[in-house]
Order: C-alpha cells, then structure tokens, then sequence
C-alpha cells in the first residue's frame, strides 16, 4: 500500500467529513440567523410611545354631564381637534396659525381627535367628577399615541444614533425632543396590536381581525377535511376492492399532494366564486379551499395510523360475530384516532401558514373589521403578514414580523400538541 | 471433495507451520457485555484454520478482530494482542490492513452493480492497475481463482443480484482474492447456500488453501473436518481447545471439546 | 347569530336524541306468536339513516323546483341566494322526523336493518373517497375551460413560444391577438432561473447533510439535528418572502453593489437563495431515507475490502439510494416551480429574458397572482391568460412528480 496514496484518500475522507459537516452548520446558522433578524425587526411593534397630555373639558359639557342623569356627552370630532389643540398648544407653547397647529398635530397619531372623541363619550356624570376633585380644575390626563414618524425619531435618538427624517420638520424634532425631556412620553406595551383589526395607521393597527379569520377558516377547513379524510382513508384501507377505481383514487391523491397551492386557488375561483357564487373574502370559502389542499395529508396519515392498529383487535372482533363495519367502526377507528388527530393537526399547521390559494379568492382586501361570521370578508394572518410587509411605512413591516412572531408560536403549539398527543396515546397503548 | 493431505508431506509442512496470525489475551467488550476472554491462539501460513463452536460462542466476534471490522461497531472494545506477521493490528492502519485481509460474510452481499465492477472496486480503489487492460487482467484472474469465470466471461456487465447465491458468493470471494491478499476470513460462508453449492466453495476452499491463509468460521463440523487443518474450540468466548484437526475430531484433550463434538452441548 | 347558531345545534341535537330513542322502543313488535325482535341493535340506525336520506332528497327537491326568490330568508346576512340557514335547519328536521316515523311503522319485521346501515355505509365511504378524483377532475376542468377560451384569441404557439409577455399593454393597444404579447417564455425562463438557483443551494446542502447524518454522524448528532433541519420545513413561505424581501435582498444588493455590480432591488438571486433554503429539508429528508434504506451488508463488504466510510458512501450507498435521492430531488425541483409566496414577495414583475441571476425576472407564480387579484372583468383575455399559465403550471408539476414517482417504482429496491 503506497503510503501517499493512502494520506490521501484520508484527506479526502476528512474533506468528505467537512463538507457533511459545513451543510449542516449552514442551515443551522441561516436558522439562528433569519429568527435573529425577525425578532429584531419584530420588537418595535410591541411597545408604543404615549404622550401625556391634560386635556381641558370646555365649560358648556361640563355643565352638560354635571346637570344631565345619566346622558352620555357628544361631541363633534372637530371640537375634539380643537381641545386636543389646546392641550398640545398649552404644553409645547408656539403661534396659533392654522400652520403651526398642524405641525403639532402631526406629532400624534392621525386619529388622536378621533380617539378623544370616544373616550369623552364614555365619560358620564359619576366618572367626570372622580377626574377632578373639584369642578374649578377641569383638566384631564389623558394618554394619546405618537405617530409613526415621531417613534421612529424617538427609537433613533434613544438609540443613539441621529435620524435625518424627511418626515419631520426641525422644529417638530424640537417639540418631541421637549415632550421627552418634560418626561412626558412613555413606551407602554402595545395592546391594540391584539386587540385591534387592520388599520391605514400603524399604531391602531392590530391582528384581531387576520386571527379571527385565520380562526374560522382554519375551524371550516377542519370540519370539511377532516371527516371526508378519515372516511377517504376508512375506505381505501378496509373496504375498497382491488379494481381500477381504487387504483384511480390512490392515483388521484397522490396527484393532489403534489400540486402547487396556487393551482388550488385558480379552482377556488373558478368552481367557488364563479359557478357556485359563494362570498368572495369570507372564511367560508377560504376553508374550502384549504379543506382540498389539507385531504390528501389526512388521508396519507389516516391511513397508516389505521394500518398500524394490530391484527389481533379486528380479530377479536370478528370473532365476536362483530361484522367487517361494525368491527371498523366500534374496535379499528377508535383505537386509530389518535394517530389520525396527530395527522389532522399537523395538517391544520400547514394549512396555517397559506397565502397563495387565498390570495386568488380575495382574502387580499383592506378589512378593517373582524368578521362576525364565516360569511363576511376577512383576511387570515399570513395574507395580513404579506399585505403589511409590502407597506412602506416601517412601522407597517415590524407589525408583519410581529405578527410573524404570532403565527410561529401558533404553528409551534399545534406541532408540539401532535407530538405530546402522539406520545400520550402511544404510552397508554403500552399500559 | 480433496481432504488436506499436505501434513504428510513433510517439508512442506514444516514451511507450511510458520505462524502467520498470533493473539495473545485478547478481550472483546460490547459496552459493559465481554464476548472473549483471554484468547490466545496461532493461525498457521497458508493453512485452513476453522474455529468451531456453539452459536454466540464469539467466533465470529474473534474473526473480525483480525481485519478490525470490530471497530465499526459501536460500543465495541478489543484489548490485548494481535499480530499478523509479528506487526501489532492495533498500530496499523485499518484501510491499509483491510487491504491485505479479505473478507467473505455469511450472506452474499455483492454491490448492486455489474459483476465486473463489484470485483474491480477493491482494485480502483487501492489504485492496483495503472489502466482498463490491466483491472480487465485482474478481473479475469480473480473471476477464475474463484471458479466463476467460465459462468460469467460473457456476461460481465450484468447485475451482480441476477446471480444464484452460490455464485454470488463465489463472486464476493473473486472479490477479496482481487485485491491479493495474504489473508481470507470466512463468516459462515456456506450457511445460507444449498448443498451443491456448498460443496463447490469447499473444493476452492481447497484449492485457495495452497495461495492463501484461510481462516474460517463454521456451525457444521463436519465441514470443519472436510476442509480445514487446524481448528480451535471456542466455547462461550473462550477458547477451549485447539490443534490439528484430526486430532481434535478423534482424540480431543479436554472434556467439553469431546461433549460438542459427539453432540451433547451446542 | 354566533348564540343562535349555537342554539339551533342543541335543539337538532335534542331532536336527533328523541328520535333515536323512540326508534328504539318500536324495535320490538308483537307478532303473532309473542314478541318480535327487530334487530335491535340496527333498527335505530337503519331509521336515523332514513331520515337523514328522505331529508336530504326532499331539500334537493326543494331547491331545484322551487324558485329562490321566494321569501324563504328570514334574516339574510347573505346576500346570496340561498334561505336562511334556520330555515334550512328547521325544514331538515321536519324531512327527518317524517322520514323516522315513515320508517317505524312501514318497514316489515323481517328488514335486513344491519344489512341497510352498512350498504348506506358503504355508500357513503366510497362517495367521500371519489372526492378525490372530483377534485382533481375539477382543477383539470376549470383550466381547461378558461384555457380554451384563452387558446381562442391567443394562438397555443404565440403563447407558448413567443417571446414578449406584456398583458397590460396588449389590452391598451387593442390588439389582444398580436403576437408577442403572450408569450410565455420569459415567464418560464425567468421561473426556471430561481428553480436553478434554489436546487443549486438546496441539492448539495441537503445531500451532504443527509450523507453526514447517516454515514458518520454518531445517533445523539442525528437526534439533535434531524429535528433542527424539519423546523425548516415547518416555515410557512410567506415568512421566508418576507425575509427574503426585507431582510436578503437589500443585503444581496448592497453587497453586489459594494462589488461594483449591477443589482436588480429584487433579485433573483435572493429569491432562490430563500427558495433553496426552503427545499433543504425536501432534499435531506428524502435523501436520509433512502440512504438509511441501505442494507448495512454492503457497508460492511465495503469496508472489509478496505475502502474508508467516505469511500462507502461515495461509491456504495450513494449509487445504491440514487433513486430515492432522485426522486427527492426531483420533488423539491417541484415544488419550486410551484412556489408563490417566496417569488410574490422577493421577485420581480416585468418579464425578462435574461440568465442573469442578478436580474430581477418574473415567475409564472408571480404573473397568476398580479393578473388575478384586483379588480378586473372576469372575461378579458388578462385574466384568462392567468388560467393558461396555471394550466401549463398545473401539466409542468404533473409530470415532474410523475418522473419522481417512476423513479422510485421502477429503479428503487434491488438489493436482492
């Protein structure tokens, strides 16, 4: 054996070794490094700045709620705009041109007045005299959000680093940079993130609506694969005789499996929207859509869950005088559930996590409102997640990595529930 | 079926007595489990060695020490001495040692490729021939030590699993003969094959015996008795007794070798 | 209408209950010499059953004679035209009941009730199962027929071999049938080039990452790291378009740009970048088992001959688990085609011929989704000119997977 021929086939098994080894450090690294950049992009969207500012309530409403039982007090949105204007004029000092007003306006969310405007009236009378102890000082300390050019000047200047925002003039910078030093701005956690649907302003901007869609069209997707996959399965595995129609149908599923998601939508929107007429957007029709694509997944686990229950229980049944369905329905299927659940639920994850197929049914709309029912548009999380990332407000991008952060954690507690189940059952079976 | 006369021809048969395989208190672990203790024994050049034994006895265990297959197995220790030709196996090179050792196991298991590559692998790569005329010369020669090559030579580019399995085995002894080396271990090589079959690798048992040191591991004593000329007893990882064949099968020393041998154990 | 809905289930449930109760009390009937057993055990099924299928035949009675104009929705939150969904509850109930009654006094005692219940049974599994074909013969219809009315103003030539894909612009100019206007090769071209540079990352990654994990790694490494590889496969696409967006793209092009190269903002190489780390797992998961498939026989005949592990692997089990792996290969080169919301987000919109992985080209994918969503007429040849990218989509993945199928059927598992 030549001895230089064999340090080289050792090197080249340690070469052979590195590159095993550097594939796997490669998608472990892109791993760490893609839940690095989302998380990051993703944890502005969970804090958001509030200025505190007093709010004086004007002569003729305190009157109004003081002498009134019980009415609730209304006010127009432009008397709002003005106390807001009075409240911010009184802190920030400045002119009073129309100009100038705006400029300090702009430093709020665009629907601070509208905001204003509820909390007023929610006032009533008992409520307006616990806000002051005495009807001599009407003021009131209320927290309004700060647009989304402002938090981004303000996370930069924390950061330390100095922002030339075309959005913002000098002297806006001025303003803001004062609110800060009086100690008047606050980074408080953002609620309406999850309380609140879609919406054109960031900071009132939430995922309520794309949960609640993605909820029902995941609950219609289930109710519709979930029966037709175990009895599809039921079927091929115990019933079917071998002819060519059971053959067509194994043929056709495995077919199903391999097509693009897209190909799902075109027929949603051709057989859903265009012949049968059902209601464009709404979660009715995006679960049947996803209830197509999630069957064959359901059958293919159905399937082995029902193949690996053993012998000797349908045996034992058919012994009893049990006949071939009653055997199936009453021994075989219940013993096969919990694998088919795992199945369902994993498949329930993928179908969590589609765009595509609900892109062509029209899920891509700007619904500001969660639906009620199955029936009204909606959106689902991850269409929300691709409609907010286009955006070009950044505010709107790190809701989307906020939101993407949302449905992994979803994903993560549906694919560990398949497994806590898998392992549950699987130690009862051995008990 | 030729018995191995050569003892009686007396200087050949002192050529023929040099030591070529020597271990010394070799101990095999698997994890905590010991599968030999303190084997000592010595196999001849050039000679058939059969090691006999009850199943799990560890003869099998012992055979692959001497090409080192044992280090492929998880979880698996060898300690103690073994020598090939004086050199201590531990402190050679597994590859390089392989290359001297051919190995035949119980169940054929040529590559599924053509019969013509699964005996030419070994020899591209240990880079034995410079060029395609040269590897064909091996081919052929191995194919032919073997006895196959009359069976084969028209069709070398067939799939090694179209075989009959007394003919894949013959082929994966071409195999290990193409790489020339000093050395054949044999697990069982007739136990999954018919009788004809089984008496057809007998007689190249025989005819290897005069090129190549043989070592092999058998349940059928008789085939023991047919084709080697020394055997070793083991019994549950140890050895119990070894020496001359005939010997062994007519006058054992010990007890034990005389209960399994008549049938009583094992 | 969430609590109503609810209450409506109750009472159906209630009703269901009730039925199947007092089914069971006249399963037993007096004959003429005593008592009569009438399977028991069946009767109430079979019953229910026929409740359920005089219920079902009547409302399909029901909604084919019957006008749907007439004053059956009682409080439309729809706007379609079907009846109140409490209406539809309402009038099921009645149809079962009816049909239960019908059935415990009409049906003779000798009725085969078990027989009746599992040939229903039957039914009914092999109705759900031919589901599957239904749904497959649907997608093919609906192309087909939205294809074929494309193919009548678009040649099948022009739109397959033409060279310029612009359908905005044809519509402007009015003159739909100009050639060039639909030709898809751009598209497919511009497809192909980040399938290409998504395996080109995936192949070897995966590969080498199934190789190291069955051949040398020890069975602590695999138990960390083959679960690792499948959290990739659990990434919906839409969070990989996002990140191949907003985080690799501008990186690829400040990075090109630091080089002194001209990059597209949306390039194709940051798209089949993301896309080929989506297709790792495909590629490793399939390879491992086909690798692991693998008798250890041959491992060791290898080994015994002198050949060191990667030698094996390379030369041994590789060429043996070809097949698997080809298949594996071919499935991810599948689902690339196929993918949308990597390219959606990441791609670009104007079609290019180009090879240049720093172009920014369409996909086929891309074009369906900006062509269909917004507001368009369904009929105009835009829209349909979509449904004949989805065909030729549709026909490209069916016979790549059809490849992959073969490959394993016909070349895989000949070790003995």
């Amino acid at each position: 054996m030549k001895e230089s021929r064999l340090r080289r086939r050792y090197r080249a098994e340690r070469r052979y070794r590195f590159y095993g080894k550097a594939a796997i450090a490669f998608a472990v690294c892109f791993l760490f490094f893609f839940f690095v950049a989302i998380v990051s992009r993703a944890l502005p969207a969970f804090s958001q700045h509030e200025v505190l500012l007093r709010v004086a309530l004007p002569d003729n409403l305190l009157k109004n709620l003081s002498t009134a039982e019980g009415e609730d007090a209304n006010i127009s949105e432009g008397a709002a705009r003005r106390m807001l204007d009075a409240a911010l004029a009184q802190e920030l000092g400045g002119g009073g041109s129309a100009h100038e007003r705006r400029a300090r306006r702009a430093l709020l969310t665009p629907l601070a007045a509208l905001d204003l405007k509820r909390r007023v009236e929610n006032l009533s009378a008992s409520s307006v005299s616990s806000l002051s102890p005495s009807l001599l000082l009407p003021s009131w300390s209320l927290s309004f959000a700060l647009s989304s050019s402002s938090e981004r000047f303000l996370r930069a200047q924390s950061g330390g680093e100095q922002v030339a925002d075309p959005a913002l003039s000098d002297m806006q910078r001025d303003m803001l940079t004062a609110l800060d030093a009086k100690g008047l701005v606050a980074k408080r956690f953002n609620l309406a993130f999850f309380t609140r649907s879609d919406s054109r302003v960031p900071s009132a901007a939430g995922i309520r609506g794309a949960l609640l869609g993605s909820l029902w069209a995941l609950l219609i997707a289930f109710l519709l694969a979930f029966p037709l996959g175990v009895l599809t399965a039921v079927h091929l595995e115990e019933f079917a005789p071998r002819n060519r129609l059971s053959a067509l149908i194994e043929v056709a599923i495995y077919n199903l499996a391999a097509v693009p998601s897209i190909v799902f939508g075109l027929l949603g929107l051709v057989v859903f929207l265009n012949w049968w007429q059902l209601p464009r957007s709404a979660p009715l029709t995006g679960g049947m859509v996803l209830a197509l694509m999630t069957l064959p997944i359901v059958v293919v686990t159905a399937r082995s869950a029902l193949k690996a229950v053993p012998e000797g229980i349908r045996n034992a049944g058919l012994a009893l005088g049990a006949s071939h369905s009653q055997t199936v329905l009453h021994h075989v299927l219940p013993q096969a559930m919990p694998g088919i659940l795992t199945g369902a639920i994993i498949g329930m994850a993928r179908a969590l996590g589609e765009t595509a197929p609900l892109l062509m049914i029209g899920m891509v709309a700007f619904i500001a409102q969660a639906p009620a029912t199955p029936l009204d548009p909606a959106t689902t999380l991850p269409v929300q997640i691709f409609l907010w990332a286009d955006h070009p407000d950044p505010a709107f991008s790190s809701r989307a990595a906020a939101a993407i952060l949302v449905m992994l954690c979803f994903l993560v507690a549906m694919n560990a529930a398949a497994v806590l189940l898998r392992q549950a059952f699987e130690r009862k079976r051995q008990r | 079926m030729t018995t191995p006369d050569k003892h009686t021809d007396k200087p050949a048969a002192a050529k023929r007595q040099r030591a070529k395989i020597r271990a010394r208190a070799v101990n095999v672990y698997y994890g905590d489990k010991q599968a030999l203790f303190q084997v000592a024994l010595e196999v001849p050049h050039k000679q058939v060695t059969a090691l006999i034994g009850p199943s799990g006895c560890g003869k099998s265990t012992f055979l692959r020490c001497i090409n080192r297959m044992n280090d492929v197995i998880e979880g698996c220790r060898v300690e103690g001495e073994l020598t090939i030709d004086g050199e201590n196996v531990a402190t050679l090179d597994p590859v390089a040692l392989r290359a001297r050792i051919g190995m035949v196991f119980q169940k054929p298991n040529p590559f599924p490729k053509s019969i013509y590559d699964n005996v030419a692998y070994g020899v591209r790569i240990h880079a034995l021939a410079q060029n395609r005329k040269e590897t064909d010369e091996i081919v052929r020669q191995s194919l032919a030590r073997a006895g196959l090559e009359q069976e084969v030579a028209s069709r070398l580019n067939d799939s090694a699993t179209a075989l009959s399995g007394g003919q894949q085995q013959r082929l994966c002894i071409a195999r290990a003969i193409a790489l020339q080396p000093d050395i054949i271990l044999m697990d069982e090589p007739c136990s999954s094959l018919d009788p004809i079959a089984t008496a057809r690798i007998e007689n190249l048992i025989a005819e290897l015996s005069q090129n190549y040191t043989i070592v092999i591991v058998t349940h059928s004593m008789q085939q023991a008795a047919r084709v080697s000329h020394r055997t070793v007893f083991f019994h549950l990882g140890r050895v119990v007794e070894s020496g001359e064949t005939t010997q062994i099968f007519t006058t054992p020393r010990r007890k034990q070798t005389e209960r399994y041998i008549t049938g009583r154990i094992g | 209408m969430l609590y109503a809905s609810l209450a409506t289930l109750f009472a159906l449930a209630g009703l269901v209950f009730c039925l199947h109760a007092f089914a069971r009390r006249h399963a037993f009937v007096k004959g003429k010499n005593g008592r009569i057993r009438r399977d028991a055990y069946s009767f109430p099924a079979a019953s229910l059953t026929t409740g359920c299928i005089v219920a079902i035949a009547s409302l399909l009675l029901l909604s084919l004679s019957l006008p749907l104009s007439l004053p059956l929705s009682l409080s439309s939150s729809l706007s379609v035209g079907v009846p109140s969904p409490f209406v539809l509850a309402g009038l099921c109930a009645l149809f079962s009941a009816c049909g239960v009654f019908a059935f415990v006094r009409f049906a003779p005692p000798s009725f085969p009730a078990r027989a009746f219940v599992e040939t229903v049974l039957r039914v009914l599994l092999l109705l759900s199962s031919t589901l599957a074909i239904a749904t497959t013969l649907a997608i093919v219809a609906s192309l087909l027929f939205e294809t074929l009315r494309f193919f009548e103003e678009v040649s099948p030539s022009d739109f397959l071999f033409g060279l310029h894909w612009s359908p905005q612009t044809a519509l402007f100019a009015d003159d739909i049938g100009a050639s060039g206007a639909f030709g898809s090769l751009p598209v497919v071209v511009g497809t192909l080039l980040i399938t290409v540079i998504a395996l080109l990352v995936a192949v070897p990654v995966g590969l080498f990452s199934a190789i190291y994990l069955v051949e040398f790694a020890s069975s602590r490494t695999r138990a960390i790291v083959k679960p690792t590889l499948e959290v990739l496969s659990g990434i919906p696409t839409v969070v990989y378009g996002f990140f191949a967006a907003l985080v690799l793209a501008p990186a690829v092009r400040t990075l090109g740009e630091a080089l002194g190269l001209n990059v597209a903002s949306e390039s194709a190489l940051a798209a089949g970048l993301v896309m080929g780390v989506m297709l790792i797992p495909f590629v490793s998961s399939l390879s491992d088992d086909a690798l692991a498939a693998v008798p250890q026989d041959l491992r060791n005949a290898s080994l015994a001959l002198g050949a060191t592990p990667s030698e094996t692997a390379a030369k041994v089990v590789l060429p043996a688990a070809m097949p698997g792996v080809a298949a594996g290969v071919l499935l991810a080169f599948s689902r690339a085609v196929g993918e949308t919301m990597i390219v959606v987000m990441a791609a670009g919109l104007a079609a290019k011929l180009t090879i240049n992985p720093l172009d920014a080209p369409t996909t086929i994918t891309v074009q369906i989704v900006t062509l269909l969503t917004g507001d368009q007429e369904f009929d105009s040849s835009k829209t349909l000119s979509a449904f004949a990218l989805g065909m030729l989509l549709f026909c490209l993945t069916l016979v790549i997977n059809a490849a992959a199928l073969l490959a394993t059927r016909r070349y895989g598992a000949r070790y003995e």
